[in-house]
C-alpha cells in the first residue's frame, strides 16, 4: 500500500496575539505559526524538518499528532484524521519531543517499558522480546533499574526513544532528540537509528538545529521560516541552491600567513597571527578531506574542526534566494 | 497469546504510583500523620461548637458524627483517587497532559489514574471510625434499609465529589493562571457537605442541594437514617436519589471536560 | 531619613508591587474565600440561635463580623506555613542573602508587610464589603477602634511572618521541612481563630491557645477592630501582641545565628 504516512494540505494553524504597538496601546494581531504548509511523506522515508526556533515545526507535529486543531487545511497521519482518530493514530506512531518526558519520571525505567507495553495492550511474549532487542541495541541494560530522573540527558533520550518505539509504530517522530548531547552519543543514535528503519523501514520525521542529523539520517529535506514551507528537496540541494559552506577550522604548529589559495576554499579569517586559520568551502564542490590534506601539503597542522552552514544562515540565504 | 487486559494499563500505572509513595516510609508515615491532625482539626470545629450548644441545625452531636463521617468518608476516597486532577496546570506545564494525548487511551482516564494520594487513607480511617460512632451513638439499628441507604450514600457521595474534580480539572483549562478558583466548589463543596443543610438560607440551600449537590453526600443520608424530616426544599426521602444527583453533575463534568480540551486543542494553552 | 530605614521601606514597596503579577489567583482566592465565608456564617448564626441569642458574647451580628473579618485577613496573615525563605535555605541560596548588607530576617519581613497590604485590596475589603452587603454585619462606629485595629492587624501580620519564618529557618537542620510545616499550618490556623472563634474553646483549649502566640494572629486583631475589644482591653491586647512580636522574632533571630554558624562550619 503506497498511502502517504503523512499528508498535509495548505495546512494553517494560527494564533491570536496581545501586544503592545508602535503607539503604546494594546493590540491584539494573529500570528501564523504554519502557513498553508503542503507536503506528503511515503512510507520508508526519511525526512528532516528544520527552520529557526519558532518557525512552526513543534505546531506542525502536534496538529500531526492530534493534540492541536488545525484553523485550516488538511492533515492525515497514517491516513487518519488525527482529531477524530486520536487513539487508533496513537497506536500507529510515536514520537519524543525532546525537551518533555514521556516516562514516568521517579520509577526504574524497566517499569516505564511495562507500563507503556500494557498500554499498547502488548502480548507479554512480543512486550519482552521487543524491550530486550530495543534495550540491547540502545545499550541501556545498565539503567534499567536506575529511576529516570536519574538518568543523563543521553541515557534519558535513547530512553525515550526506545519507548517511542516499543510498539513498532510505522512513523517516527522526533522533535530535536539530539539536542544538548555530546558528540559521541549523538552518533550512537543516529546510528540505531539507521539499523531500526533499516530492519523495519520504519518512517521518520526528524526535526533538528543539528545539520549532523540532517546528513547522517535524512534523504530529504524540509525547510520553514515563519510558518511556511521554504524548500523541499535533497540536502546536498539545499546546500548547492543557498551556496552556503562548511568551514574548515585548522589551528597550526606554527603561526603562517594566511593560507590562500587552497583550491576549493575561501579564506575566511585568521586568529592568533595566523595560528588559528579558516576556510570556508563549498560541501558540494569539494569534501573536508580534500581540503584538509590542500592545507597539510602547505603547513603542519596541529589540530582542526569543522563548522557545519548554521540553519540560521541556511534558511535566511533561502529566503532570500527565493526573494 | 492473550491480550492483557483493558484495565491493566490502568493497574499498572497505580500499582506503580503506589510503591512509589510506600517505598519511603518515614516520609509516608509522616504525611499520613499529618493527614490525620488536618482530619481531627476540622472536627475539632464542630466539637468547640457543640461545646457550647445542644443542636445546631436540627442535629444533635450524635447525628453530626453520622453526617461528618458519611459525607467526609465520601469526599475522602474521591480526594484519595483524583485530588491531584486540580493540578492540571501542572500537568501542562510538565507535559504530562501532551504524553497522554500521544497514548491509546482516553485523556481523562489517563489524568485521573495518573496518580493516588494513599495518606488520604488516614482521614477516610479517621471519619469512618466516626461515622461508626456516631450510627451507634444515635442508635441505627443494621438493617438492610440502613445498610443500603449508607452504602448508596457513600458510594454515590465519592462518585460526585469525583465528578466536581473533574469540573475542577475541566474549568482550569480556562484559569492557567488562577485554578485555584475551583477550591470554591471542590473543597468550599466538601466543607458546606459536612454541615447540617437546614442552616442554610434558601440560595445555599439550592446552591449545595441542586447545583453543586453536595448534601446528598451527608446530610440527606442522616436525616434518613435518624428517622428526621428535614427542612422545606430538602426532605429526607431525597436521600434515595443520591445516585441521580450523581449522574447529573457527572454529565455536566463530562460536557466541562470536552469544551476545556477543545479549548486545549484550540490553541489555548 | 536613615538610610536603613529607606531601604525596608523600598522592600515593601518591593512586596507590595509584586503581588500584582498575582491579581487573578488573588480573585480566584476571593472566591473560595466568599463561599467558605458564607457557609461559615450559616454555621455560626445557627450556632448563636441555638444558644438563644448570645453566644460567649457574640450576636448574630457581631459572629457576622467575625466571620467576614476573618475570611478577609486570611490573604494578608498567610497561614500556611510557607516562606521565600523555605525555599532559599533548601537549596542553599540562602547563603548569598547572608552576604548582603540587610538583616535576613528584616528583609524578609518588610517584603511580607508589602505583600500583605497588597492582599488587602482584592481580598481584605471586598470580603467584608460582600458580607455587609449580604448577611450584614455590626461594626464600630467610632473611629479608635479601626485605628487600634490597624495597628494591631499590622502586629498579627508580623507575628504570623515571624512564625513562618522561624519554622522556615529549621530546614537548615530537616532536610524536609513538609512536616513541620503541615503541624504549623494545622495547629496554627485552629488556635489562630480561624476555624471558630477562641471565646468559642472550651477552658482548658482556651488557655492552651493563649499559651501560643496563635491568637494573636488572627482572634486578636479581629477582637480590636470590631469593637469586641474596647479601650483598656483593647490597648492589653496590642500589649500582648507586641509582646509575642518580641518573643517570635527573638526565637527566629536565635535559630538565624544558629543555621549561619551551622552554614559557616559545613560550607553550605
Amino acid at each position: 500500500m503506497n498511502e502517504a504516512v503523512i499528508d498535509i494540505e495548505d495546512l494553517t494553524r494560527t494564533f491570536s496575539v496581545k501586544r503592545r504597538g508602535a503607539d503604546g496601546r494594546r493590540r491584539r494581531s494573529t500570528l501564523a505559526a504554519v502557513d498553508a504548509v503542503t507536503f506528503r511523506v511515503l512510507p520508508g522515508e526519511s525526512v528532516g524538518y528544520i527552520g529557526a526556533n519558532g518557525a512552526g515545526k513543534s505546531t506542525t507535529i502536534k496538529m500531526l499528532c492530534g493534540i492541536l486543531v488545525p484553523t485550516s487545511g488538511r492533515v492525515r497521519t497514517c491516513g487518519l484524521d488525527p482529531l477524530k482518530n486520536r487513539r487508533d493514530l496513537a497506536r500507529r506512531i510515536g514520537v519524543v519531543f525532546g525537551q518533555r518526558s514521556q516516562l514516568w519520571w521517579d520509577l526504574p525505567l524497566r517499569e516505564s517499558f511495562s507500563i507503556l507495553a500494557a498500554i499498547h495492550r502488548l502480548d507479554a511474549a512480543t512486550a519482552g522480546r521487543r524491550t530486550a532487542q530495543l534495550v540491547d541495541q540502545l545499550e541501556m541494560r545498565p539503567t534499567l533499574d536506575v529511576p529516570v530522573r536519574q538518568l543523563s540527558l543521553g541515557q534519558r533520550m535513547r530512553a525515550e526513544i526506545a519507548a517511542a518505539l516499543l510498539h513498532s509504530p510505522e512513523l517516527l517522530i522526533l522533535d530535536e532528540p539530539t539536542i544538548g548531547l555530546d558528540v559521541v552519543s549523538k552518533a550512537r543514535l543516529r546510528e540505531f537509528l539507521i539499523s531500526e528503519r533499516a530492519s523495519r523501514g520504519t518512517t521518520l520525521l526528524l526535526t533538528t538545529h543539528d545539520m549532523g542529523d540532517i546528513e547522517r539520517l535524512c534523504e530529504r529535506v524540509l525547510v520553514v521560516d515563519h510558518g511556511r514551507l521554504a524548500y523541499d528537496g535533497t540536502l546536498p540541494g539545499l546546500a548547492t541552491t543557498v551556496g552556503a559552506q562548511r568551514v574548515l577550522v585548522v589551528d597550526l604548529m606554527q603561526p603562517r600567513p594566511d593560507l590562500l589559495g587552497i583550491p576549493g576554499t575561501t579564506h575566511l579569517g585568521a586568529e592568533a597571527d595566523g595560528l588559528r586559520q579558516r576556510l570556508g568551502f563549498d560541501a558540494a564542490a569539494t569534501t573536508a578531506a580534500d581540503v584538509l590534506a590542500a592545507v597539510a601539503s602547505h603547513a603542519e597542522i596541529r589540530d582542526l574542526s569543522i563548522e557545519e552552514p548554521d540553519i540560521e544562515d541556511v534558511v535566511r540565504r533561502i529566503y532570500q534566494s527565493m526573494g | 497469546m492473550a491480550e492483557p487486559s483493558a484495565w491493566s494499563p490502568y493497574a499498572a500505572v497505580l500499582a506503580s504510583r503506589m510503591r512509589a509513595q510506600l517505598s519511603y516510609p518515614t516520609g509516608f508515615a509522616l504525611d499520613v500523620m499529618g493527614s490525620l491532625l488536618i482530619a481531627v482539626t476540622e472536627f475539632g470545629e464542630v466539637w468547640v461548637i457543640f461545646h457550647n450548644v445542644h443542636v445546631l441545625g436540627g442535629l444533635t452531636f450524635d447525628a453530626v458524627l453520622v453526617l461528618f463521617g458519611l459525607s467526609n468518608l465520601g469526599f475522602g476516597t474521591a480526594d484519595l483517587l483524583f485530588g491531584h486532577l486540580d493540578t492540571l496546570p501542572v500537568f501542562i506545564r510538565a507535559g504530562t497532559l501532551d504524553a497522554f494525548y500521544l497514548r491509546p487511551l482516553p485523556v481523562l482516564t489517563q489524568l485521573m489514574t495518573s496518580e493516588l494520594d494513599l495518606r488520604r487513607i488516614a482521614r477516610m480511617v479517621v471519619f469512618a471510625i466516626t461515622l461508626v460512632v456516631g450510627l451507634r451513638l444515635s442508635h441505627v439499628s443494621w438493617n438492610l434499609h440502613n445498610f443500603a441507604l449508607v452504602t448508596i450514600s457513600v458510594v454515590f457521595g465519592t462518585v460526585i465529589f469525583c465528578a466536581l474534580f473533574v469540573c475542577a480539572a475541566s474549568l482550569q483549562f480556562f484559569l492557567i493562571n488562577a485554578p485555584e478558583l475551583t477550591n470554591s466548589f471542590t473543597y468550599g463543596g466538601s466543607y458546606a457537605s459536612s454541615q447540617p443543610a437546614a442552616i442554610f438560607p434558601t440560595p445555599l440551600k439550592l446552591l449545595f442541594g441542586f447545583l453543586v449537590p453536595v448534601v446528598f453526600t451527608g446530610y440527606l443520608p442522616t436525616l434518613a437514617l435518624l428517622h428526621l424530616p428535614g427542612p422545606e426544599l430538602l426532605p429526607a426521602w431525597l436521600a434515595w436519589l443520591t445516585p441521580v444527583a450523581a449522574l447529573w453533575v457527572w454529565l455536566v463534568a463530562l460536557v466541562l471536560w470536552r469544551w476545556g480540551t477543545r479549548h486545549y486543542q484550540g490553541g489555548g494553552g | 531619613m536613615p538610610p536603613d530605614l529607606r531601604t525596608y521601606l523600598k522592600l515593601v514597596r518591593a512586596g507590595f508591587a509584586r503581588q500584582a503579577n498575582y491579581r487573578l489567583a488573588m480573585l480566584a482566592g476571593l472566591a473560595t474565600n466568599l463561599v467558605f465565608g458564607f457557609v461559615r456564617a450559616a454555621i455560626l448564626f445557627a450556632a448563636v440561635r441555638s444558644a438563644g441569642g448570645t453566644l460567649a458574647g457574640y450576636t448574630a451580628g457581631t459572629i457576622s463580623s467575625y466571620v467576614w473579618l476573618s475570611q478577609g485577613l486570611i490573604g494578608a496573615i498567610e497561614l500556611s506555613g510557607s516562606a521565600e525563605i523555605g525555599d532559599r535555605v533548601r537549596t542553599g541560596d540562602v547563603a548569598i542573602d547572608f552576604t548582603r548588607p540587610v538583616d535576613l530576617q528584616t528583609w524578609h519581613l518588610a517584603e511580607d508587610m508589602g505583600r500583605a497590604a497588597y492582599t488587602l485590596i482584592p481580598r481584605g475589603l471586598p470580603s467584608v464589603l460582600v458580607g455587609a452587603l449580604t448577611v450584614g454585619l455590626v461594626l464600630p462606629r467610632t473611629p479608635l477602634p479601626y485605628l487600634l485595629g490597624v495597628l494591631s492587624i499590622v502586629l498579627g501580620v508580623a507575628i504570623s511572618f515571624y512564625a513562618r519564618y522561624a519554622v522556615n529557618i529549621l530546614g537548615f537542620w530537616l532536610l524536609d521541612t513538609r512536616g513541620v510545616r503541615t503541624v504549623y499550618l494545622v495547629t496554627c490556623t485552629f488556635l489562630a481563630g480561624l476555624y471558630v472563634p477562641v471565646s468559642l474553646f472550651p477552658t482548658w483549649l482556651h488557655t492552651l491557645a493563649y499559651l501560643t502566640p496563635f491568637p494573636s494572629i488572627l482572634q486578636t486583631p479581629i477582637n480590636v477592630i470590631s469593637g469586641r475589644d474596647l479601650g483598656v482591653d483593647a490597648v492589653a491586647d496590642i500589649s500582648m501582641q507586641v509582646i509575642w512580636v518580641a518573643v517570635v522574632c527573638m526565637v527566629g533571630r536565635v535559630l538565624t545565628s544558629a543555621g549561619r554558624r551551622k552554614l559557616v562550619v559545613q560550607g553550605g
